[in-house]
């Protein structure tokens, strides 16, 4: 089963996970990204997300679609928080549940790898200066290329 | 033809969509762009640099030299950023 919400309000995490579990799972991993101050004069007010609706759920539902097949997994859940965000909030919930631990912990990087890369969502960050669009990250692009070059192993 | 822009790309336009109808020439996703940098000054600055710059049609990543038509959703915006 995959879930996909993108929303401006909190999410409730241990709510999420409860979703998750069943008597066929055995683990479920969890991520959470939150919003950091990378300023230099630690000044960040807040950060926005901005997101392509319609097009943003169809990409989140198409990479949980790719894991799902890739690892053998149960359910995926993703939930993206858009709109204006503070620091320590959470941005982001991707939690995977499988029957083993390693199509879990797999299916959770290879999830959001894909997000940085293939969903279309965009962050602005403000300080003190004003408000700046963030750049794309080479490390996040050979992240998600990596997964295309190596078949995960398949470990029970 | 149905246009959204998005972050910077909207910032740079003045607004996040527009409907127009494009030339006969107008046949890929760069020739549109091009298209669309003499529009305004505001397009000229958000089509400055094609490198930055990436699209969508029908809510689907597309190259530079994907085929767009009049009845397509086309999008420009800037690389992902989110998680």
């Amino acid at each position: 089963m995959i879930r996909v919400s993108i929303q401006q309000e909190e999410l409730d995490v241990t709510a999420e996970i409860q979703m998750m579990r069943s008597r066929s799972v055995g683990a479920i991993t969890t991520f959470l990204g939150t919003v950091r101050d990378a300023s230099q004069d630690s000044s960040l007010v807040s950060l926005t997300l901005e997101h392509y609706p319609g097009m943003s759920e169809k990409a989140l539902d198409d990479i949980a679609c790719k894991a799902m097949k890739k690892w053998s997994l149960e359910s995926i859940t993703i939930i993206h928080r858009v709109g204006k965000l503070e620091p320590a909030e959470i941005i982001v919930f991707v939690g995977c549940a499988s029957a083993h631990r390693h199509d879990a912990f797999d299916g959770c990087q290879y999830v959001m790898d894909f997000l940085k890369t293939d969903a279309p969502f965009w962050k602005a960050e403000e300080t003190k200066e004003g408000v700046v669009w963030i750049t794309e990250r080479e490390t996040d692009k050979r992240a998600a290329e990596n997964w295309l070059l190596h078949e995960p192993n398949k470990i029970d | 033809m149905k246009i959204y822009y998005f972050a910077w790309v909207r910032d740079y336009v003045g607004y996040s969509y527009e409907n127009i109808s494009c030339p006969k020439s107008v046949k890929t996703i760069e020739q549109l762009a091009h298209y669309l940098k003499k529009q305004s000054d505001g397009h000229a600055l958000a089509f400055e640099d094609l490198n930055v710059i990436r699209a969508a049609i029908n809510h689907q990543f597309v190259a530079n030299d994907s085929k767009v038509k009049d009845t397509d959703e086309v999008a420009f915006f800037p690389p992902v950023t989110g998680g």
